[in-house]
């Protein structure tokens, strides 16, 4: 062992001796000791203060265990003060338990093993330059013997073959995924209204769907027209998640994932405000009943749905980002991030005095995507 | 056991001859005779730590890195990472015949019918949020001390990785239940990857196996979540361990200390237990903190349902910093051929974050190319002895603190009761603004700390006792530092400023390089000049020796006048 | 900083004993008051009271209200065209038994937002203000028991309701209100309330009017049996136990990322300090030791 005076005398004589530095350096100071080292009685106290806090945290691994089986969860909580009582006496017996063998450690360290300082010298990380040449030398010996400098050919055939080999790499992932097509650009409120061919006792015939009524999301039941009051709000969703076959969609179209998908694009806000208040964009004069105003709940910036409306300034905020949009100006951009208005769902009234969708979307809803050609946009002359 | 005994362990020879020493001994042998652990342990178990709170930063990160591998193997016993739908009937009652998928049905059974299972899962996410912030703490502390010098740049950009995927990890595993609130988040990262010019989208539908939100993703998630990232974790932190046990860990000068030794406890037992203690008590904390406070309540959130949100959507911490520059953006989005370049995504989100891992793993380079420094580095410099260095990373930390803060506007707005849309204007021009006053002052503060060190070296501390002349003048009385102090002020590197070579440019266009190597040097004669020029050096010999002289003359001066002054009782005269 | 309020969700829960015994006691002072009312004056004139009411309603109007909405309730417009006070023509009797019985109304000032305050008027005299408001013109009425209140319910039907009412929860309330009902904030310094420990009656009644900023959701938006489920859902918030431990103000991830650091990283600092810290030391040296 390396004692303190070693030190002293190792580095006494002074850093990197350059002559000019102001001070020498004094060397390490001398080693003092700790009550324990020289008071046996100080000693067996640390001794007996680290057994106790060994035995501490037995104890509270024992009432880990008795807490486990003491506290039911499932349907039945046990209950303390408010929490759930076995979460939080598990964790604070297991927390417990763990703190204490930690200090208990600590505090064995600092008291009671030796605490004498010792010194290490330092090498440089640079190998020595003996080891380096014989290394280099190794190296060039061997990269001649494959003798890949004086045969290119060799040399280029190898990494065009292990190049190449990066292409199945990719190729093997091409399945992870379809191909986006035109998927982001439609969505379930098209199926509205479309022409369709069923065979139906044999034969074949054209139905014509009928136009998307809009439903209560969560609720699931369609929206009259005079349902609503000015004022009011609707989160909804077109009705075919909840009425496939009235659409002619098959009812697994809309369950698990695919409702999900449909979902993301399909959400809808449906507003009620004074006719007076709407200014409505060049081409979407009838785009709305008696001051009922239908668009996407999916933000324009990053695609959170968003449907916190202030009903006296009709501005939509997203919880996300902060972009608020304003609902009675064709879903502009009146502050935040988002690049665009909301898609706005041009909508009627069914001869039942249901409001359903005049159409899908005339544009993609949800973030923007580099394909996403602005000037298709099919609602007229931009905005 | 007597006392004398135990007192003796301090000493060098054992205590008492254990009883299974033979046992010990044959059992040591026949493993050194398979695996050669003689030479092997020869220097390592003794090796020497130095000791200082700052140091064990980077341990409280390993230390969480494990507790996370072993509440994460309890998790995924239970979990299941699939996104079939089905209808909860479990025990949570308002929940009771919800469709959902697995992966949040089997999160539900870990929080309410698992005992402990809550538990473990907060503790998971504590261990988690942790590890991230002790990586960042590390990393500061490592910047600062000017621990990233030569030869330990490749641990730094190590350090940076581990970052990096850190919070890559935490983004996939905060995903995995499929709650309504990751989901969100999960969104929001397909709005990202939508945002990437020409294969966003491609990318959007590869990932998610089809259409947003499909049935792929958590799947996926789950294979990079539990086997990927801490794969290659696993294998940068042994690096980084490794490299740290070659370059030997740095130390802070001081009597002995020096850039050839390295001075502080064995591995074997003192450090040893220092850090096996240390592992249980982060254990113990993150055990504390999972079993006392909630943390992403799911069963509050329902599951994932791309029509739902809530108010306060935000990420974990450590995804805050984009998140609130993605709410600060302006709408910039650009229509162009067709095309769609949304900026308002991709510069805070797309652009930002590796810049700034950019930055952070180059700043060790661009700084040894200033200096010019070649030399390896031992010693630790204290932050005020590096004020330019010190005061780019406060820079860098104020643009982090407030873009977090943007992050979490909505919060700020309701319990201060501001105007969300003033904080974003306010944010957007504080985070420009912001790192630059940060900058001038944390510079100007550390060059003010360096005159201060410079003035308690040459003219002593200030001891507070005012003494009184006999003319009426007030003076306070200085007192000579130690020599363990002085030393300790002095033990650093004297700086010079880098002056661009003048001859080489006398000498016409033949200089290697020729134009471009020339305004290279220039600037980096410019920067130089930022880094060093207005640093307080430290004195030479004879120039303490001279100031030293004067104090030692004013003090008998002074000693002198309240000796025959009238103030002989003053408070002053007992020295 | 107020951030931090953790024990919030304790607290109301620490107090939902004591309070439940100040609510029982009030219940009973009130139906005692109510049955000497019924009883004791004049049961006779029971179509005159209603007159009375609307009478002693705009006594009440004139001196508290009109100064903001109009000596009729038509409203009073400023220069700059935006609303003093909005006329109450058409809000009903429920927006004023919202407004004034939360302490909404009269304001202090002016202003989009309204926050809860005091109640200022008594039972009686907020009863009068309906009726005179709900005489003004159309109008939803003050809900009875029936329609809000959950515990008119079975428990198989409240297990029923209170799924459905989450699910309807989060499609219609969260985005402003928070996965907790602990509140979130709105454009230009708005602010959704908490709406966590409110009256049911309060809350069917902001459904039903929207107050201030907040969109209104009739009988023909949300049918009444979802708003009850709704209201069952709060109800089962408040009445669960936090199974996690604390719930740190139930903000989501920014109080969570808060703990993480002051008391995780903080802690953990802390300790580190201490196991670095030199331990003390004595100006004894160790027999037989020289140093």
């Amino acid at each position: 062992m390396t004692d303190a005076h070693d030190n002293h005398d190792d580095t006494g004589h002074g850093g990197d001796g350059a002559p000019e530095e102001p001070i020498a350096n004094p060397g390490l100071p001398a080693h003092t000791w700790r009550p324990t080292d020289v008071d046996p009685k100080s000693e067996k106290r640390a001794e007996i203060q680290v057994a106790a806090l060994f035995g501490l945290s037995a104890v509270c691994t024992i009432l880990f265990v008795v807490s486990y089986f003491t506290y039911d969860i499932g349907d039945n909580w046990s209950v303390i003060g408010g929490v759930g009582a076995s979460t939080v006496a598990l964790g604070a017996t297991l927390g417990l338990a763990l703190l204490f063998i930690g200090v208990a450690i600590i505090q064995w360290a600092r008291k009671i093993m030796g605490d004498h300082e010792i010194t290490e010298l330092r090498h440089p990380a640079a190998s020595p330059e003996e080891d380096r040449e014989t290394t280099l030398e190794a190296l060039k010996i061997g990269i001649e013997e494959t003798g890949i400098a004086r045969r290119p050919l060799i040399r280029n055939s190898a990494l065009g073959a292990l190049g190449l080999l990066g292409l199945p790499a990719v190729v093997l992932l091409r399945d992870l995924g379809e191909l986006p097509g035109d998927k982001l650009e439609h969505t379930i409120w098209g199926q509205g209204g479309r022409k369709l061919t069923i065979v139906e006792d044999g034969k074949e015939k054209t139905v014509v769907v009928p136009k998307m009524r809009i439903s209560r999301d969560a609720i699931g039941t369609p929206i009259l027209a005079s349902d609503l009051e000015i004022g009011d709000l609707v989160n909804a969703q077109p009705e075919v998640l909840f009425n496939p076959e009235r659409y002619y969609v098959e009812p697994n179209e809309v369950h698990g994932h695919h409702l999900q998908v449909h979902k993301s694009k399909a959400s809808l806000i449906l507003l009620r405000m004074d006719p007076a208040d709407i200014t409505p964009g060049k081409g979407r004069e009838d785009w709305d009943v008696q001051g009922i105003v239908a668009y996407s709940k999916i933000c324009t910036h990053v695609g959170c749905p968003i449907s916190l409306n202030e009903r006296t300034t009709h501005h939509l905020l997203c919880p996300c980002h902060q972009s608020t949009f304003d609902l009675a100006d064709s879903g502009r951009v009146v502050f935040g991030p988002a690049g665009r208005p909301l898609p706005q769902l041009p909508i009627e009234v069914d001869e039942q005095g249901y409001l359903v969708a005049q159409s899908d979307f005339t544009e993609p809803v949800g973030p923007s995507y580099w394909e996403r050609d602005y000037d298709r946009d099919r609602f007229g002359e931009g905005d | 056991m007597k006392t004398a005994d135990v007192a003796s362990t301090n000493g060098t020879e054992p205590a008492t001859q254990p009883r299974g020493a033979k046992t010990a001994g044959a059992v040591a042998n026949w493993a050194d005779e398979r695996l050669g652990l003689g030479t092997a342990m020869k220097k390592q178990l003794r090796k020497v730590f130095p000791d200082h709170w700052s140091f064990m930063l980077g341990e409280i990160a390993l230390w969480s890195f494990v507790i996370l591998l072993l509440t994460g193997v309890f998790l995924t016993l239970f979990f299941d990472p699939s996104m079939a739908e089905v209808q909860y009937d479990g025990s949570y009652d308002p929940l009771r015949g919800v469709y959902m998928s697995r992966a949040m049905a089997s999160t539900l059974e870990i929080s309410f019918d698992v005992r402990g299972g809550l538990l473990m899962r907060q503790m998971h996410h504590w261990a988690a949020m942790i590890f991230i912030a002790a990586m960042m703490i590390h990393l500061l502390r490592v910047y600062f001390t000017g621990a990233f010098r030569k030869p330990r740049e490749i641990n730094w950009i190590i350090g940076c990785l581990l970052l990096l995927l850190g919070t890559i990890e935490g983004f996939t595993g905060y995903s995995l239940p499929d709650d309504l609130l990751s989901g969100t988040g999960v969104r929001a990262a397909d709005g990202f990857m939508k945002a990437s010019p020409v294969v966003g989208t491609y990318m959007s539908f590869f990932l998610f196996g089809g259409e947003f939100p499909g049935d792929q993703i958590i799947p996926r998630l789950y294979a990079m979540h539990i086997l990927l990232i801490p794969g290659i974790l696993l294998a940068l932190i042994a690096a980084h361990m490794l490299l740290l046990v070659y370059h030997k860990h740095t130390q802070w000068p001081g009597p002995g200390r020096t850039e050839e030794n390295v001075v502080g406890y064995p591995l074997l037992p003192v450090y040893m237990a220092k850090a096996g203690g240390f592992f249980f008590i982060v254990f113990g904390m993150i055990a504390l903190l999972g079993g006392l406070f909630t943390l992403n309540p799911v069963w509050k959130f329902g599951p994932y349902d791309p029509s739902k949100v809530t108010a306060g959507s935000q990420p974990d911490w450590y995804m805050g910093w984009p998140d609130g520059l993605l709410r600060i953006i302006p709408a910039w989005e650009t229509h162009i051929f067709g095309v769609t370049l949304s900026w308002n995504i991709m510069l805070p989100i797309l652009v930002m974050p590796p810049l700034m891992i950019g930055v952070l793993a180059a700043l060790p380079f661009i700084e040894s190319w200033i200096t010019g420094d070649k030399r390896e580095h031992h010693l630790l410099q204290r932050p005020r002895n590096a004020p330019t260095r010190t005061a780019v990373m406060v820079a860098l930390m104020t643009f982090y603190g407030l873009s977090w803060a943007a992050g979490g506007n909505d919060i700020i707005a309701i319990k201060m009761h501001l105007s969300i849309n003033q904080i974003t204007y306010f944010m957007r021009g504080a985070v420009i603004i912001g790192p630059i006053i940060a900058f001038i002052i944390a510079r100007r503060w550390c060059i003010s700390l360096q005159r201060h060190d410079e003035n308690k070296l040459l003219h002593g501390y200030e001891t507070g006792v005012l003494v009184r002349s006999p003319q009426g003048g007030y003076a306070e009385k200085h007192l000579p530092i130690s020599e363990a102090e002085a030393y300790r002020l002095t033990a650093r590197d004297r700086e010079e400023v880098y002056v661009p070579d003048s001859t080489a440019d006398a000498s016409g266009v033949a200089a290697p390089g020729g134009k471009r190597a020339e305004i290279t040097n220039k600037v980096r004669g410019k920067l130089s000049e930022l880094m060093y020029a207005d640093n307080v050096q430290k004195p030479t010999a004879e120039e303490l020796h001279e100031a030293q002289h004067h104090s030692e003359h004013e003090l008998h001066e002074l000693e002198h006048q309240i000796a025959s002054g009238p103030n002989k009782h003053g408070p002053s005269s007992d020295h | 900083m107020r951030l931090l309020n953790r024990s919030a969700g304790r607290l109301s829960r620490h107090r939902r004993g004591p309070i439940a015994g100040l609510v029982v006691l009030l219940m009973g002072l009130l139906m005692t008051g109510g049955l000497y009312a019924a009883f004791a004056p004049a049961q006779a004139d029971s179509t005159q009271s209603q007159e009375e009411l609307v009478r002693e309603g705009r006594e009440l109007f004139i001196v508290g209200c009109a100064f903001c909405h109009g000596q009729n309730g038509e409203g009073v417009l400023t220069q700059g065209g935006d609303q003093y006070g909005p006329a109450l023509t058409d809000v009903g009797a429920a927006a004023v038994d919202f407004q004034v019985g939360t302490g909404r109304m009269p304001m202090a000032a002016p202003g989009a937002q309204a926050p809860r305050k005091e109640v200022v008027y008594t039972d009686d005299e907020i009863a009068a203000l309906s009726a005179y408001v709900a005489s003004l013109g159309t109008g939803p009425s003050v809900p009875d028991a029936e329609l809000y209140d959950p515990d008119t319910l079975s428990e198989a039907e409240y297990d029923e309701y209170v799924t459905r009412g989450g699910q309807i929860f989060l499609a219609n309330c969260t985005a402003c209100h928070n996965f907790e009902g602990s509140g979130g904030a709105m454009p230009r310094g708005g602010v959704a309330p908490k709406i966590r420990g409110v009256d049911p009656k309060y809350i069917y009644e902001a459904m039903l009017t929207g107050p201030q900023s907040m969109d209104t959701f009739s009988d023909g938006n949300i049918p009444p049996e979802d708003k009850k489920a709704v209201i069952a859902y709060l109800d089962t918030l408040d009445e669960q136990p936090s199974y996690g431990g604390l719930t740190l103000g139930s903000l989501g991830p920014v109080s969570e990322g808060l703990i993480a650091w002051l008391i995780g990283i903080g802690g953990l600092v802390g300790f580190a300090i201490w196991i670095a810290a030199h331990t003390t030391r004595t100006s004894r040296t160790k027999d037989g030791a020289d140093a």
